[in-house]
């Protein structure tokens, strides 16, 4: 069973062809790339897996479940999260505000032995300790990002590349069994790039799945484990980097064909 | 003169409430709603209603004034939350004016145009609180203010407060980060909505007569102008903001110039703040504050560069 798919994915609007007939397939443990030129529709795909968009045929499956058409706040807690091509961050709250916004749906009523009830005024006027384990635990991520001396800092107020990081750290705070990047090298220079690499690797390596959206094609061929090519919302090859680079349809649709 | 200015400290603190309430609605969840003013007669003829014609007691008229109002809140969220800036404010001001319009013509609840009179004096322990003698009403409306304002502080200090304020900063990625913003947004209506209610209730027993007129679309403009004047999502400033703007409202009368500075001055007056604060102090006199600095339990936490 992989851990994501889509099958037939199709999704039009009115007359244009956004995602046409794809079957993508995202596995556990691994890095997924989702590559293209600009307008090939992959974040209409990424935004058909992560509920903010319906597909108009097709579906969406999560560990065998099919997901389609549910609301996103609904997907999110099965442990998909994600990030977004332009960086939408809490702006007007502090750095930390916006990681414990990531943990909002695991607390709360969750516990049922106190009772609903008992949970809300507990919550309501901060007798539990919840409060302290959703701060304390935005802490440890920000620290992951080397940004935790940053924790009272508006978020609007950040720099970019931290912002960036901000974004992933407050996806990671769901602790998500699968992370959606959504160009998250886009802006940054290449010591950035580099320092982000190692980042989402070892994400990866604490068993969280990624599949991401790159233009940065060192970085993709770096560190993905699998490729997903579309091209006018085609999917037009799909396998190892290694395939994918000498794959002639990938050619084509990169540096156009040969005219010889 | 004293009387004066007591009078319009408790039109302050009248205000105050359903300004807190606007706060939780605009200046924490961000929707622009402009029906305070509905939702202030809903309560203050809830009041007035029960009081005079079934002999209800003032306190418990109370828990219905807010039940109804927050009941209308959700009746009226339902359908209209999923709008945003402009369009929300748009059908909220139809709200507010269908509310005016039906007590205007429900001759046979509402008394029409005339509205209600006599109403009951406020009874507690055997002590009336005659509005005529305004310090001991206006203890009782202090004490509101202050209890709703530590619930409403509380309130967003807490988790739900911080899931409110996510959806004002961006919607879509709070959708993606698991909160369901229509329940949150309907909560936060109808908790503003019920507090105006609330005031609405007091307004009837400080006035002990209600009439339709009362309750138009300037009321809630004004409650707006009191929320960006004292600083959207800070409930003390938004207190701060109901003084200032009542205290602009009867300037005339309280330095006896009433003759010649005609009513319609403080209008002119308000245009004219609204217009200051957006160019020198967008975020209002005192401004948001942010809760989370000096934050008790910033202790340590021990944790190498690790993910736990």
């Amino acid at each position: 069973m992989n851990l994501l798919e889509t099958e037939n994915l199709t999704r039009t609007y009115g007359g244009v062809i956004a995602v046409n007939d794809v079957s993508f397939v995202a596995e556990k443990g691994l890095i997924t790339g989702l590559i293209g030129p600009n307008g090939a529709g992959k974040t209409t795909l990424f935004n058909n897996m992560t509920g903010l968009d319906l597909p108009t045929k097709g579906k969406v499956y999560f560990e065998g479940k099919d997901i389609t058409g549910w609301n996103s706040h609904n997907i999110s807690r099965l442990g998909i999260s994600r990030t977004f091509q332009n960086i939408r961050l809490f702006s007007d709250m502090s750095v930390v505000e916006n990681v414990m916004i990531g943990r909002h749906y695991m607390t709360g009523n969750k516990d049922h032995k106190t009772g609903r009830l008992k949970n809300m005024l507990n919550s309501y006027f901060r007798m539990n300790e919840e409060e302290d384990i959703m701060f304390e635990n935005a802490i440890k991520l920000l620290k992951f990002f080397g940004i935790a001396n940053l924790e009272q800092e508006l978020a609007r107020n950040l720099p970019y590349g931290h912002q960036r990081e901000l974004e992933i750290a407050r996806a990671l705070a769901s602790e998500p069994k699968v992370l959606f990047l959504d160009e998250p090298a886009a802006g940054m220079n290449p010591q950035e790039t580099e320092h982000l690499m190692a980042t989402i690797r070892k994400i990866r390596d604490t068993g969280v799945s990624v599949v991401l959206i790159e233009h940065d094609m060192k970085l993709v061929m770096n560190i993905c484990d699998n490729i997903t090519v579309l091209n006018y919302g085609q999917m037009i090859a799909q396998g190892t980097p290694h395939e994918i680079k000498n794959n002639s349809l990938v050619i084509e649709a990169y540096l156009g064909k040969d005219e010889d | 003169m004293f009387n004066f200015f007591l009078l319009i400290l408790i039109y302050t603190g009248i205000y105050a409430l359903m300004a807190l309430g606007q706060n939780l609605i605009t200046g924490y969840t961000g929707m622009l709603s402009l029906c305070q003013a509905g939702f202030f007669a809903i309560g203050s003829y809830a009041t007035a209603i029960l009081t005079t014609r079934y002999g209800w007691s003032f306190w418990g008229t109370l828990p219905v004034a807010a039940l109804l109002s927050a009941l209308f809140g959700v009746l009226i969220g339902l359908p209209t939350l999923r709008l945003k800036g402009d369009y929300l404010a748009i059908a909220t001001l139809g709200f507010g004016e269908i509310v005016r319009n039906v007590l205007n013509n429900w001759d046979s609840l509402t008394g029409g145009p005339m509205g209600i009179q006599r109403i009951p004096m406020v009874t507690i322990f055997g002590f009336t609180i005659n509005p005529y003698k305004k310090v001991a009403f206006l203890i009782m409306v202090i004490i509101f203010v202050l209890v709703t304002y530590y619930l409403f502080e509380r309130l967003g200090r807490s988790r739900m407060g911080r899931a409110l304020q996510a959806i004002r900063d961006d919607e879509i990625a709070a959708d993606a980060m698991g909160i369901n913003i229509t329940k949150y947004k309907v909560w936060a209506f109808a908790i503003g909505a019920s507090v105006a209610g609330i005031a609405g209730s007091l307004q009837t027993v400080y006035s002990l007569s209600v009439t339709p007129g009362s309750y138009t679309f300037m009321v809630s403009v004004l409650v707006l102008c009191m929320v960006v004047l004292g600083g959207m999502g800070n409930f003390a400033a938004v207190i701060l903001g109901a003084f200032i703007i009542q205290l602009i409202s009867y300037f005339p009368q309280l330095v006896g110039l009433s003759g010649v500075i005609p009513p319609q001055f403080k209008q002119i007056l308000f245009g004219a703040i609204l217009v200051v604060m957006m160019i020198w102090r967008p975020q209002g006199i005192i401004g948001v504050r942010s809760y989370m600095v000096g934050r008790k339990n910033s202790k340590k936490v021990e944790v190498s560069n690790e993910l736990a």
